[in-house]
C-alpha cells in the first residue's frame, strides 16, 4: 500500500492481515510491544510473591500479576495466529534482542535475588506500576480503535479488567506521597529516576510511521501527551525536564543485563522440559 | 430429532457444567456460553472467557467437551473461546446469582459503571453494612469483604462491564 492511499479498512482476521506484508509487519511489531511489556512487568511483579509489605498486598499484587500475565497470553495468542510461532516459544525462547518491551520494565526490583536476600524496593514498584498501568490504559484505549479487529477486541476486553489494577497503584502512589517525609522522598527519587528511563516505553520503534498510517494506533506524540496528562492528575509535582531513555530503546531490541536475568529465571522450568504439558 | 431440540438438550447439559472455582454455578448461568452450532452429530460451542488469566478456562473447556460428548447422539464437540463478544458480570443469570449467594459469594452489583466505587449486601444476613477489605481476592474475579452486622467475612464477584471510551 502506498502512502497517501486510502487507509486500510477494518481487517477482520489474521488471514486477511497476512495478505499485506507491510501491514502485518507493523501490526506484529505493535503486538510484540504489548505482549512483551505485560510479560516483563508481570514477571517483576511475581518476584514480590511473599515479600509484599503486608498479606493483603500479597493477595492483591499476585492477582494483578496473574491477570496481567493473562493479558500477555492473549497478545501472544494473536501473534501465534499471525504465524509467529507457538505462544510458549514466543514467551520463553526469544533471545533478548528480539524482545520489544520498554527497558524500564525489565529493571530489577532491587539488589539481591528472590531466593537469597531480596532487598527489593517498594518505591520502585509503586512508581513503575503506576506509570506503566497509566500508559497501558491510554495505549489500549487507542488500540480499541485499531484497524485490526482481533486486536481491538482484546484491548476492549483487557480494559474491562485493568481499571482495578490502575486504581490499586494510584492509591499506593497517593498514600505514600502523603504519608511520611521518608516515603515521599523515596517515591520522588524513583520518579526522578523513571523520568530518565521511561522514554522508550512511550515509543513505537522502527515501525511507528506505518503503525499510524495503517490505522493500527494513534501517533506517538499524541499518546505521550495523553499519558502525561493522566499521570499529572495523580502527581502534582512531576519531575521537570523531558523524558529520557537512559539505556536505549527496548522497542529497537536494545536491552540491559536485567532482561537476561529475568528471562533466565522465568524460563528455567520451561527450558528443563520443553515438551512438558501443564 | 430436529436441530432446535438438540440445541435445547445441549443448553440443558451446559447448565450442569460448573465453574471449577465456583461450585454449583454453571458455565451457562455465568453467561459464558455464546453460540451452539449443531451439524448432525458434530457440535461446536463458542464460549466467552471471563477474566483473562483465569486458570479455570482450560478446565472449563475440557469439562464442557466431555459433558456434551457424553450425550448419546453427539459424535464430537469442539469448544473455543472468542473475544469478539465481551463477557461482563451483567451476563450472570438470576439462577447464577442465587447459586453464588448460596456459596457465600455476593453477586456483582447491577448497573455498575467502570471506575465507580461499589458496595454489596452481605450474602449471609443481607445487611448493607459491609466494608471492602481487599478488592483483590483468591481469584481474579473476586474481592474480599467483611460484614459489620453479622461479622462474617465474605467474597463478592467484582463487577466488570464493557468499557466505553469517551
Amino acid at each position: 500500500m502506498e502512502r497517501g492511499e486510502e487507509i486500510m479498512m477494518d481487517v477482520k482476521s489474521a488471514e486477511e492481515a497476512k495478505q499485506d506484508v507491510a501491514y502485518s509487519t507493523a501490526l506484529k511489531e505493535l503486538i510484540f510491544q504489548l505482549a512483551d511489556d505485560d510479560f516483563l512487568i508481570s514477571f517483576r511483579g511475581s518476584e514480590w510473591l511473599g515479600l509484599a509489605p503486608h498479606i493483603e498486598e500479597d493477595v492483591a499484587f499476585s492477582s494483578i500479576t496473574q491477570n496481567t500475565m493473562g493479558h500477555a497470553f492473549m497478545f501472544y495468542q494473536l501473534l501465534e495466529d499471525l504465524g509467529e510461532g507457538e505462544i510458549d516459544v514466543l514467551a520463553h525462547e526469544r533471545h533478548s534482542d528480539m524482545r520489544r518491551n520498554g527497558i524500564y520494565l525489565e529493571k530489577r526490583n532491587g539488589d539481591g535475588n528472590y531466593l537469597d536476600e531480596p532487598y527489593y524496593d517498594w518505591a520502585l514498584t509503586v512508581v513503575r506500576n503506576f506509570l506503566y498501568e497509566t500508559f497501558k490504559k491510554v495505549k489500549l484505549e487507542a488500540v480499541t480503535k485499531s484497524s485490526y479487529k482481533p486486536l481491538a477486541n482484546i484491548a476492549g476486553k483487557v480494559l474491562m479488567e485493568q481499571p482495578y489494577h490502575l486504581a490499586h497503584w494510584k492509591i499506593w502512589m497517593k498514600q505514600l506521597l502523603n504519608s511520611t517525609e521518608e516515603a515521599r522522598e523515596r517515591i520522588e527519587a524513583r520518579l526522578n529516576e523513571a523520568w530518565e528511563e521511561f522514554g522508550d516505553v512511550l515509543e513505537y520503534g522502527s515501525k511507528a510511521t506505518e503503525m499510524e498510517h495503517f490505522g493500527l494506533i494513534m501517533g506517538e506524540d499524541e499518546l505521550k501527551e495523553r499519558w502525561l496528562n493522566e499521570v499529572s492528575k495523580t502527581i502534582e509535582n512531576l519531575p521537570s525536564g523531558s523524558l529520557g531513555k537512559k539505556y536505549g530503546s527496548g522497542r529497537e531490541g536494545e536491552h540491559t543485563e536485567d532482561l537476561d536475568q529475568a528471562l533466565a529465571t522465568l524460563s528455567e522450568v520451561y527450558m528443563s522440559d520443553k515438551e512438558a504439558i501443564w | 430429532m430436529p436441530i432446535s431440540q438438540r440445541q435445547v438438550e445441549i443448553r440443558a447439559v451446559l447448565k450442569t457444567v460448573d465453574d471449577p472455582e465456583l461450585p454449583n454455578v454453571s458455565v451457562a448461568d455465568l453467561g459464558m456460553v455464546h453460540e451452539v452450532f449443531v451439524n448432525e452429530g458434530a457440535v461446536s460451542i463458542t464460549m466467552i472467557p471471563t477474566f483473562a488469566g483465569c486458570p479455570a478456562l482450560d478446565f472449563i473447556k475440557k469439562n464442557v467437551k466431555t459433558a456434551v460428548e457424553e450425550m448419546a447422539w453427539v459424535e464430537s464437540c469442539e469448544v473455543h473461546f472468542s473475544f469478539e463478544e465481551k463477557w461482563s458480570t451483567d451476563a450472570i443469570t438470576g439462577e447464577g446469582k442465587r447459586q453464588l449467594k448460596k456459596h457465600g459469594i455476593a453477586p456483582p452489583p447491577e448497573n455498575y459503571r467502570p471506575g465507580e466505587e461499589w458496595t454489596v449486601d452481605c450474602p449471609y444476613c443481607g445487611s448493607d453494612y459491609t466494608s471492602m477489605e481487599n478488592v483483590f481476592g483468591p481469584t481474579a474475579c473476586r474481592s474480599i469483604l467483611y460484614c459489620t452486622s453479622c461479622r462474617n467475612p465474605f467474597e463478592a464477584m467484582k463487577p466488570v462491564v464493557d468499557y466505553v471510551i469517551n
